[in-house]
C-alpha cells in the first residue's frame, strides 16, 4: 500500500486482489448523475422500437402471423440463423488472431495494417459484390455470403480486441510465465481473458449485423430473413407488415444478447494490477515472422484489394459520363462532417451507458445498456422512417432532413459499436483511480476527463472508428433524412450505380475508402506516441 | 504537456460536432422568382435531370430533388404525414401512385394536364398524370439462344425447354403488372403453376433488378430475360454498340406479356406549393418536356402526351401493340405481390 497519495508512473502500485467494486462500500452513493443520462439515452435508442410496435399494430396480428408462419419464412430463418453463427466464429477467429499480430508481436509494417485491416468496413457492399461476383461462379449462395461478409464485417471484432490488447497489463503474463505456464496455455487463458469481453463484444456486434444482413441477397443471391422485410417495403408498400417482420429479428437479437451475456459469465474483467502504465514488449515472431506477414497480407489482399482492383479497373473501362451529378470533393466533405460528428456523438454518448454498465452493474442498468443493442437488428430503413415519424408529427418537424437530424440517426444507428469500443478498455480505468482522484479534490468530470477517459483511450479511439467507418457507407437511412440537395460519397455512387454508370462511380468508392482510412491512421499515430512516451519509463 | 494534447483532443471532438451541426450548407435553396418546389423522384436521372433544368430556365421556380427508390419515397410520405415538405413525386411505375392515391394523399390534377395525354395512361380518379411510357420486351443473346427458339407469349416462359436460360427479376416492381396481367386472363390457379414453371426455369438467375438481368444477358450469363425496353438502349449508350451482345424481341401482340408501364407523377395534398406543384406537372407533359423525353435525353422512354413522337430508334408507341390492361386494372400491384409471394419468389 502507498504511503504517498500521488501514484506516479514509476510506482508499480500492485493493488491487493480483493473484493470487487460491487462489494466495496459505496462511499459515494448511486451514481444519480450517470443513471440519468443512461436514461435518456436509452429512451433516444428505444424510438424505433416504439415505431415499429405503432407500426406493427396497424397491421395486425393476423396478416404478421401469416407472413411469418409459411415455409418460405423457416428457410429464411434458417439461412439467417446459419449466416450468422458461421460468420461471428470466423469473425472472432480473424479479427482476434489479426488483432494479435498487430498489436502484440513485431510484426513489420504494424503501422499501416493497422489502418489497413479496418478499412474493409467502409466499402459499399456492391463494390465487394461486383468484384467477387466478377472474379469467380463459385462465390455463390452460402459459401459466397460466408466469404463476403466476413471479410467485409470482421474489423467489428478487430478494433475492440486490439484497443484491448493495446494498453493490457503484461504482468499477468509475466506472473503465469514465472509459475511455468506453457506459451500457448498463457495466451488462451491469460491474453485472450483479459481480452474476452471486447471478444464477445465485437461477436455480438457481427452477429446483429449479420441478423439485419440484406447486402448478401443482392450480392451473391443468398436470401436472409431480412429479404423478407425489404420485400413488404418494396414490392407491397406494406411497412406495417415489414415493422412486424422486424419484430421478429428484434427477438432474435434478444436470444443473441442473451447468449453473449451468459457467456461473458459474472466474472471479472480482471483488473489487478492495472494500475501499471506498462505496455507489454512485443513478442518476437523469429522465424515465424514470414507466415504470419503472409497472412495478414492475404487477409488486407482479398478484403481490400479485390474491391479496389474491381473499382480501378470500372474507372478505366468506363465511358463518358451519361448523368451530372455532386462533385466528389462536396461529397467528401459531406461524408466526413457527418461521419466525424456521428462518431463524436456516438461516443460521448457511449460513456456514460458503458460506465454504468461496467462498474456500477445492476439489474436495472444492465437492462437499460443491453436495451441500446437492439437498434442493430433494426433496418436503417426503419430507423429513418422512425425518426421521420416522430419529427414530424410530434416536433412539429422541427429539425426534420438537416445535417443535425442525420447525425443523431447515425449516431443511433450505430451506438451499440461504439458501446463495445468504449466498454473494450474501460476495465484498464478501475474505479480505485477515480477515487483517489476524488479524494484529492478534483470535480467529478475532471476525473472523468483526465483520469477515466484518458486510460480507456485506446476504446475510445476504437469508438470512434467504428461509427465512422460505419457512418461513410451508410446508403438507406441517409437518403431519407439528409438534407435536400446535399449527397455524401454513398448516396453519390448509388445514384450513379444504379444508373449503371459505372466509371461514375468507382471513383466514389475509393475516395470512400480513403476517406475511411483517415481517422484510423490519426488516431492510430496519435495513440501510438503516447504508447511510445509511457514505455520510457 | 498531455493535458494540452487531451485538450486539443477535446477541442477536436467538439470541432468535429459543430461541423456536423453546421453542415446543413447543402440545403434548399429558392429561385429568382422566389419559389421553389420539393420533388421526390424515384424517376432515373437520365431522365428528370434535363427535364427540371427545362423547367427551372422557364419558369424560375427552383426544384429541390430528392431521389430515392419510388417504394421508399411513397412510405417517407406516408410516415411523413401532413407535414411533409414533398411538393412533387415522380414514379417509374403507376402502383406507388396508386398506393398513394388509396391513401388519399394526392391532391387531383388539372383536368388541362390531364387532357395533354391519352386518359389511358393516367389515373382514372385523375390524381396523378402519366408521363412517360415503357413496354416490356424480351432480352436475349443470340449466341446462347436463337431468336426463333424465344417464346412468342410470356405464359410459354414456363416451359421445361427454357430450364437454366431464364434470368428473372421477380421483386422488380417492373414484373408485376405482366403477372397481374397473367392473373388477369389466366385466373390464379394458372397463374401460380405459371410462377412454378418459372422459378424452375430460373433456378441460378434470380436477379435484384432489371439492369442486372439485362447486364447478364449481353454478358451471356443468362440466355434471355424480361425487361423493359429502354434499359437495353441505356445499356448500350453506357458500354458502347461494340459490347452489345444482346437484342430484344417483342411477344405476340395483345399477348399478356406485351404491357405498357406507365411513369408518372402526383401532386400531394399537404403540399405547401400547390400552385407551382401544379405548374411543374402541366409542364411535365407539355411539348417542350415530352420531346426531351423522347429525343433530348438519355431516357429513352416513350413520350405519353398526343403528337409527340420518340425519335430514337425504337418502334414508336403507336405501333406498339400491347395487351389492352388499363392502368386502373393494373392498380398497385398487391394480387400480383400475393402471388409472387405464395410461389416463394419474392
Amino acid at each position: 500500500m502507498a504511503s504517498s497519495p500521488t501514484l506516479t508512473r514509476d510506482n508499480h502500485q500492485q493493488q491487493a486482489p480483493g473484493p470487487g467494486p460491487a462489494a466495496r462500500p459505496r462511499r459515494m452513493g448511486r451514481p444519480w448523475a450517470l443513471i440519468a443520462a443512461c436514461t435518456l439515452i436509452a429512451m433516444i435508442l428505444a424510438l424505433p422500437l416504439v415505431f415499429l410496435l405503432i407500426e406493427a399494430r396497424g397491421s395486425g396480428a393476423s396478416t404478421i402471423a401469416h407472413l411469418i408462419f409459411r415455409p418460405l419464412t423457416a428457410t429464411l430463418l434458417w439461412n439467417t440463423i446459419r449466416l450468422t453463427v458461421v460468420v461471428t466464429a470466423l469473425c472472432a477467429v480473424i479479427g482476434t488472431a489479426a488483432a494479435w499480430c498487430v498489436e502484440r508481436t513485431d510484426l513489420p509494417g504494424r503501422r499501416v495494417w493497422a489502418v489497413l485491416l479496418v478499412v474493409p468496413l467502409a466499402i459499399p457492399d456492391f463494390v465487394i459484390s461486383f468484384g467477387w461476383a466478377s472474379l469467380s461462379t463459385w462465390i455463390q449462395g452460402f459459401r459466397g455470403a460466408v466469404l463476403v461478409m466476413t471479410l467485409a464485417v470482421y474489423p467489428l471484432v478487430y478494433l475492440p480486441v486490439a484497443a484491448s490488447l493495446r494498453g493490457a497489463d503484461p504482468s499477468q503474463e509475466e506472473v503465469a510465465r514465472s509459475l511455468g505456464t506453457g506459451r500457448v496455455r498463457t495466451f488462451i487463458r491469460i491474453t485472450l481473458g483479459q481480452a474476452r469481453g471486447a471478444i464477445l463484444g465485437g461477436c455480438l456486434l457481427v452477429a446483429m449485423v449479420m441478423l439485419a444482413e440484406y447486402g448478401a441477397f443482392e450480392i451473391v443471391g443468398y436470401q436472409t430473413f431480412t429479404t423478407e422485410i425489404f420485400t413488404e417495403i418494396k414490392v407491397a408498400f406494406s411497412l406495417p407488415a415489414a415493422c412486424g417482420l422486424s419484430l421478429v429479428l428484434v427477438l432474435l437479437s434478444l436470444v443473441v444478447l442473451g447468449g453473449e451475456g451468459v457467456t461473458r459469465g459474472k466474472g471479472r474483467i480482471s483488473r489487478s494490477g492495472a494500475l501499471t502504465q506498462r505496455v507489454s514488449p512485443p513478442l518476437r515472431l523469429g522465424r515465424a515472422r514470414l507466415p504470419v506477414l503472409a497472412g495478414v497480407v492475404a487477409l488486407a489482399a482479398l478484403a481490400l484489394g479485390v474491391p479496389i482492383a474491381a473499382s480501378i479497373y470500372w474507372m478505366t473501362a468506363g465511358l463518358p459520363p451519361a448523368i451530372t451529378g455532386v462533385s466528389l470533393l462536396a461529397a467528401a466533405g459531406h461524408t466526413a462532417m457527418y461521419g466525424a460528428a456521428a462518431a463524436a456523438l456516438a461516443t460521448l454518448m457511449a460513456v456514460p451507458v458503458a460506465l454504468l454498465a461496467v462498474r456500477h452493474a445492476g439489474p436495472v442498468r444492465q437492462f437499460l445498456e443491453r436495451s441500446t443493442y437492439l437498434v442493430l437488428a433494426m433496418p436503417g430503413v426503419v430507423i429513418a422512417l422512425a425518426l421521420s415519424y416522430f419529427t414530424e408529427r410530434y416536433a412539429a418537424g422541427f429539425g426534420y432532413q438537416t445535417a443535425s437530424l442525420l447525425v443523431l440517426a447515425y449516431a443511433i444507428m450505430f451506438f451499440p459499436l461504439a458501446l463495445v469500443g468504449v466498454k473494450a478498455s474501460l476495465a484498464r480505468a478501475p474505479a480505485g483511480l477515480d477515487e483517489v482522484a476524488r479524494s484529492l479534490g478534483e470535480p467529478r468530470l475532471a476525473v472523468l476527463c483526465r483520469v477515466t477517459l484518458r486510460l480507456a483511450g485506446p476504446g475510445l479511439v476504437a469508438a470512434f472508428c467504428l461509427v465512422f467507418l460505419s457512418a461513410v457507407t451508410e446508403l438507406t437511412a441517409t437518403l431519407i433524412l439528409i438534407p435536400t440537395g446535399a449527397a455524401t460519397l454513398a448516396t453519390q455512387f448509388w445514384t450513379y450505380e444504379t444508373n449503371l454508370s459505372y466509371g461514375q462511380a468507382a471513383p466514389f468508392a475509393l475516395v470512400m475508402i480513403a476517406v475511411a482510412a483517415v481517422p484510423s491512421y490519426v488516431l492510430g499515430r496519435f495513440f501510438d506516441r503516447s504508447a511510445d512516451s509511457k514505455v520510457r519509463t | 504537456m498531455r493535458v494540452n494534447r487531451w485538450g486539443s483532443v477535446q477541442a477536436l471532438a467538439a470541432a468535429a460536432l459543430a461541423c456536423g451541426l453546421l453542415a446543413g450548407c447543402g440545403g434548399s435553396s429558392t429561385g429568382a422568382s422566389g419559389q421553389s418546389i420539393t420533388l421526390y423522384s424515384g424517376q432515373h436521372p437520365q431522365t428528370t435531370d434535363k427535364l427540371i433544368a427545362a423547367f427551372e430556365k422557364q419558369t424560375g421556380i427552383t426544384v429541390n430533388v430528392r431521389s430515392d427508390d419510388e417504394d421508399v419515397l411513397a412510405a417517407q410520405i406516408v410516415a411523413e404525414g401532413s407535414r411533409s415538405p414533398a411538393d412533387v413525386l415522380y414514379t417509374e411505375n403507376s402502383p406507388p401512385l396508386q398506393f398513394l392515391q388509396d391513401k388519399g394523399l394526392l391532391a387531383a390534377v388539372k383536368p388541362a394536364t390531364l387532357a395533354a395525354t391519352p386518359a389511358r395512361y393516367s389515373s382514372p380518379r385523375g390524381d396523378w398524370v402519366g408521363i412517360s411510357a415503357r413496354v416490356s420486351v424480351l432480352i436475349y443473346n443470340p449466341r446462347l439462344i436463337a431468336r426463333g427458339q424465344l417464346p412468342s407469349s410470356v405464359l410459354q416462359l414456363a416451359d421445361p425447354r427454357y430450364k437454366g436460360k431464364l434470368g428473372l427479376a421477380a421483386g422488380e416492381t417492373d414484373f408485376q403488372p405482366i403477372v397481374t396481367s397473367v392473373l388477369r386472363s389466366q385466373g390464379k390457379a394458372a397463374t401460380l403453376r405459371w410462377l412454378a414453371g418459372l422459378k424452375a426455369n430460373a433456378t441460378g438467375h434470380l436477379y435484384p433488378d432489371n439492369e442486372t438481368v439485362a447486364n447478364d444477358v449481353n454478358r451471356g450469363t443468362a440466355a434471355f430475360g424480361i425487361i423493359n425496353q429502354y434499359y437495353w438502349y441505356r445499356m448500350r449508350s453506357e458500354v458502347g454498340a461494340a459490347a452489345m451482345h444482346s437484342k430484344l424481341a417483342y411477344f405476340a401482340p395483345r399477348d399478356p406479356g406485351y404491357v405498357i408501364d406507365v411513369s408518372g407523377a402526383a401532386a400531394l395534398k399537404s403540399s405547401a406549393h400547390p400552385a407551382a406543384a401544379q405548374r411543374f406537372l402541366a409542364f411535365l407533359v407539355g411539348q417542350q418536356a415530352q420531346e426531351i423525353i423522347g429525343a433530348h435525353s438519355a431516357s429513352y422512354e416513350y413520350p405519353v402526351a398526343s403528337g409527340v413522337t420518340s425519335a430514337a430508334a425504337e418502334t414508336p408507341l403507336s405501333k406498339l401493340q400491347p395487351n389492352p390492361i388499363t392502368v386502373g386494372e393494373l392498380g398497385d400491384g398487391s394480387p400480383a405481390v400475393a402471388l409472387l409471394r405464395q410461389a416463394g419468389l419474392l
